[in-house]
């Protein structure tokens, strides 16, 4: 089986400003991958890329097999993007623009059970025949991506679709594409918000700088990076030599550190006691995306006085 | 399977097509009924204040004369105001981006926006005629004159509307193209008078002037006089559209500013 998404090489430059620095990504059919990284890293660039808006420096990109530039046509006929900006048509309903965006695609009125599914699936059906405009703006972002499946792509990319967008919403439309991604479509998202692609993607890819410098099954990564964090209330002490190491963050008496394994709880522990210091209390935590995403793009917040 | 994606090939550049259409004829009052109305004012006021004055060809009315090179100038500018300002719109929305993520190719995408502005075009055109009819002695001599005329004025217009909206960032700068470019040489292709009565220099200059054998020509198919021959008007129009018309499928295949 063809991948769904193929990266080879990709390299892309603006003037002196080396956006992508060789990129190499392969996306099976079928998975829920997240591309993670900080503003700048270059992760819309790269959707950009495979999605025909902007074309690379060197090397290639393929959707199911066919390149997104020398084959675009079969390319862009498999692939569904969901731009960031939240750009809309003022002349038309949102019905309308479903329809001549699947009929862009060759799909005439056979697609329409398709767009009614879509418009139900994103809560869009009561404003099916409401100008664009006057929609307000989470209207509008479920709009904008009701439009990206209007010709039932098997590889859909989502590129921040949650940004600004009310808790509610989100749980819907998340509903929405897991369903899709259940019934076989690819996806791939990129977003700010690490507990989304913890909770729902299988394989996680960060980039910084315009590289890829983790790719991994989400499990992995979790367990590979963060382990576990053991936050501990202290009051105001001074902390042993040997634990500082483990220090992770410090604010106001609360003392959080960073596990790799559950034997390093005791080495914390039996310093504290040897230094006379009273444990208040105790909290053991999971480390999630956001530690990972911390560790490899170190662009930490902690703060270590 | 075959004729099916025969057929869905032709359903692409068809919907955008529509969409243009449906775009234009939503705000109809402003892109078809204002443009008719202003240029019947022009037929009324200049009709009324040089209908004495100016003398044009023999036997012909001055206001009779006045009727096409009105309804050509409409339709040429018409033509340009469909594409251009329909690109620049949604390049400055952002809403392009939709169509750039289509399979449509760059010949599919040029179709779509010309034959809109050639319909815009023709259809602000006929409603200039309809309204005129009725108040000015006026009949087409040779239709299929007329018909290519403006057939190939809109196209001309209508591509060159592509190049100004691929080409133009901000609303200024179509501001610009059409202030700098599209008025003068409409204003200045013998809309008002026959070029015959223009000092010769400025003769050589109405000339050079592209708009002036779009309305020579289409004048030609009412009165079966202008003044230089329909056939030379017509190869520079047609010439001059497929210079164009190439120049347009280069940008757009190269993606120049719609493609970084």
């Amino acid at each position: 089986m063809k991948p769904a998404i193929q990266i080879n090489g990709i390299h892309k430059s603006f003037g002196s400003l080396q956006a992508l620095k060789g990129v190499d990504l392969t996306i099976a059919q079928g998975e829920f991958f997240a591309l993670l990284g900080p503003n700048g890293a270059g992760k819309s660039t790269l959707i950009s890329i495979l999605a025909g808006l902007i074309k690379p420096s060197a090397g290639n990109i393929s959707v199911m097999g066919f390149d997104v530039v020398n084959q675009y046509q079969q390319a862009r006929q498999l692939l569904g993007v969901v731009p960031q900006e939240l750009v809309f048509d003022p002349f038309f309903n949102v019905r309308e623009m479903l329809r001549f965006q699947a009929g862009y695609f060759g799909r005439g009125s056979e697609n329409d059970a398709w767009v009614d599914e879509i418009l139900e699936g994103l809560g869009l059906a009561d404003k099916a025949h409401v100008n664009m405009r006057k929609l307000s703006g989470g209207m509008k972002r479920r709009a904008l991506i009701a439009q990206a499946l209007a010709h039932k792509p098997p590889v859909i990319v989502l590129d921040e679709p949650t940004a600004g967008v009310d808790v509610e919403l989100r749980q819907m439309m998340w509903g929405f594409i897991k369903k899709l991604n259940y019934e076989g479509h690819t996806i791939v998202l990129t977003t700010h918000y690490l507990e989304e692609a913890e909770t729902l993607c299988s394989r996680v890819g960060m980039m910084k700088q315009g590289e890829i410098v983790a790719l991994d099954s989400t499990a992995n990564l979790l367990n590979k990076f963060a382990g576990k964090q053991l936050r501990l209330t202290l009051g105001d002490v001074a902390l042993p030599a040997n634990i500082q190491s483990l220090l992770r963050n410090q604010e106001g008496g609360i003392y959080t550190f960073a596990l790799n394994d559950m034997a390093q709880i005791e080495l914390v522990l039996s310093s504290l006691r040897s230094a006379d210091i009273e444990v208040i209390d105790m909290q053991l935590n999971e480390a999630d995306l956001e530690d990972v995403f911390m560790s490899l793009v170190g662009q930490s917040t902690v703060s270590k006085s | 399977m075959m004729n099916n994606s025969y057929f869905s090939a032709f359903r692409g550049p068809w919907t955008l097509l529509k969409k243009e259409l449906l775009r234009f004829w939503r705000v109809a009052f402003q892109t078809v009924a204002a443009p008719v109305i202003t240029a019947l004012l022009y037929l009324l006021i200049f009709s009324h204040a040089l209908e004495s004055h100016v003398h044009v060809y023999d036997g012909v009315p001055y206001t009779s004369f006045l009727v096409p090179g009105l309804i050509m100038m409409s339709v040429l500018q018409n033509a340009f105001a469909n594409s251009s300002s329909s690109l620049i719109q949604s390049k400055v929305m952002g809403n392009l981006v939709f169509v750039l993520l289509t399979p449509l190719t760059h010949l599919q995408f040029f179709i779509a926006f010309l034959f809109a502005a050639i319909i815009r075009g023709l259809v602000v055109g006929l409603g200039i005629y309809f309204f005129a009819m009725w108040f000015v002695d006026i009949h087409v001599t040779n239709f299929w004159m007329v018909f290519a005329f403006a057939l190939l004025g809109s196209a001309l217009l209508g591509t060159f509307g592509i190049i100004a909206g691929i080409w133009a960032d901000r609303f200024d700068q179509m501001a610009a193209f059409q202030n700098f470019i599209i008025m003068p040489l409409s204003f200045l292709s013998g809309v008002f008078y026959s070029i015959h009565s223009l000092p010769p220099f400025w003769q050589k200059l109405s000339q050079l002037n592209p708009f002036f054998y779009m309305i020579d020509g289409f004048r030609y198919g009412f009165f079966g006089k202008g003044d230089v021959s329909p056939l030379i008007s017509l190869s520079i129009v047609g010439a001059s559209f497929l210079v164009l018309a190439m120049i347009t499928l280069k940008m757009l295949k190269s993606g120049y500013k719609l493609r970084a």
